[in-house]
């Protein structure tokens, strides 16, 4: 079978999803059985005794794996202890290491991710950072021990698509780790060309559980992912500039 | 003694554990995380763990985003 392999754990779907941005638990368990996922983020935040229900019975009940992410955290620091209190609540050791630069645009910040993820892998974790578009940050991100790289499309939340092709293709090509297109996706069409670039699997939120259907929008997105992977493996034909026939010519 | 928990200052009394404290919010052992002053403290040293004047605790559990 054509599984996707992080950190020697089997996954059968290649869509990667997160729990953002639902407006409740209900909408976000049917998107969720919709999308097929068996890896979904969480982010970590103060208790709140008023809350009901929580993300992680949802989880539970559809058997997918948790995957706490660091989202918030500005700083290396931060997110390092993010991450050792979600190993803590959750009892795992994958982190989805996410720092910020800043609230406005939520791009990455690419010397506090490099710092932290040294110091997560030094502590045993399996990291999967969230970076921009950087091919050499990529390679270096994979020299320094991570489990997979997740390169956005564009910034979170904003469902542009993919704005540099290219880059995703030059991280892919050099990359021994899975690629993870993480962030940008707005439609099923984005998510299809990210597996047709060669990307190993997608991470979406907001692009499902802020559709007018969800779970319409999940099933569209399993779809998508899987229609990219098997043109990716069928090889697509060159673009030419002229038309080629494909009928013979001559009568 | 005075210490601050997820964020909001409390009055409690002189040598309370971090299992007493995390009581305050909920009864669940489980999903839950704590730090006091930016140090994991683990779940089976809640009971045993004191908790100092100005301690900062955090209390967090998993919710929705990513």
């Amino acid at each position: 079978m054509d599984d996707l392999i992080i950190a020697g754990e089997k996954f059968s779907s290649r869509l990667i999803m997160g729990t953002g941005g639902a407006p409740s638990l209900e909408v976000l368990d049917q998107a969720l059985a919709a999308s097929g996922t068996e890896l979904t983020t969480v982010a970590m935040r103060r208790l709140d005794p008023a809350a009901r229900g929580s993300v992680l019975d949802v989880l539970r009940r559809r058997d997918i794996k948790v995957l706490p992410n660091t989202a918030g955290c500005f700083t290396a620091g931060e997110a390092v202890l993010t991450a050792r209190l979600a190993r803590e609540a959750l009892g795992t050791d994958w982190v989805k290491l996410e720092v910020i630069a800043d609230e406005r645009t939520l791009l990455p910040d690419p010397i506090e991710t490099f710092d932290a993820a040294e110091r997560l892998v030094a502590d045993g974790f399996v990291v999967l950072p969230y970076i921009g578009d950087d091919p050499a940050l990529a390679r270096r991100l994979e020299q320094a021990g991570c489990a997979a790289v997740m390169p956005l499309g564009a910034p979170i939340g904003s469902g542009l698509g993919i704005r540099n092709p290219h880059n995703i293709e030059l991280i892919v090509e050099a990359a021994s780790v899975p690629v993870i297109l993480d962030a940008g996706i707005g439609t099923a069409s984005d998510a299809a060309l990210a597996m047709e670039l060669g990307c190993d699997a997608v991470l979406l939120a907001t692009a499902v559980t802020r559709a007018q259907r969800p779970d319409l929008m999940a099933a569209a997105m399993k779809e998508a992912v899987r229609a990219g992977r098997l043109a990716r493996q069928a090889g697509r034909i060159p673009r030419r500039r002229y038309a080629e026939a494909s009928s013979p010519m001559t009568p | 003694m005075i210490v601050t928990i997820n964020g909001s200052a409390h009055e409690v009394a002189d040598g309370i554990t971090v299992a007493q404290a995390v009581r305050t919010l909920t009864p669940a052992t489980t999903g839950v995380a704590v730090a006091v002053n930016d140090e994991v403290v683990t779940r089976g040293a809640w009971e045993t763990t004191a908790l100092r004047d100005r301690d900062r605790v955090e209390v967090l559990t998993a919710v929705q985003g990513g």
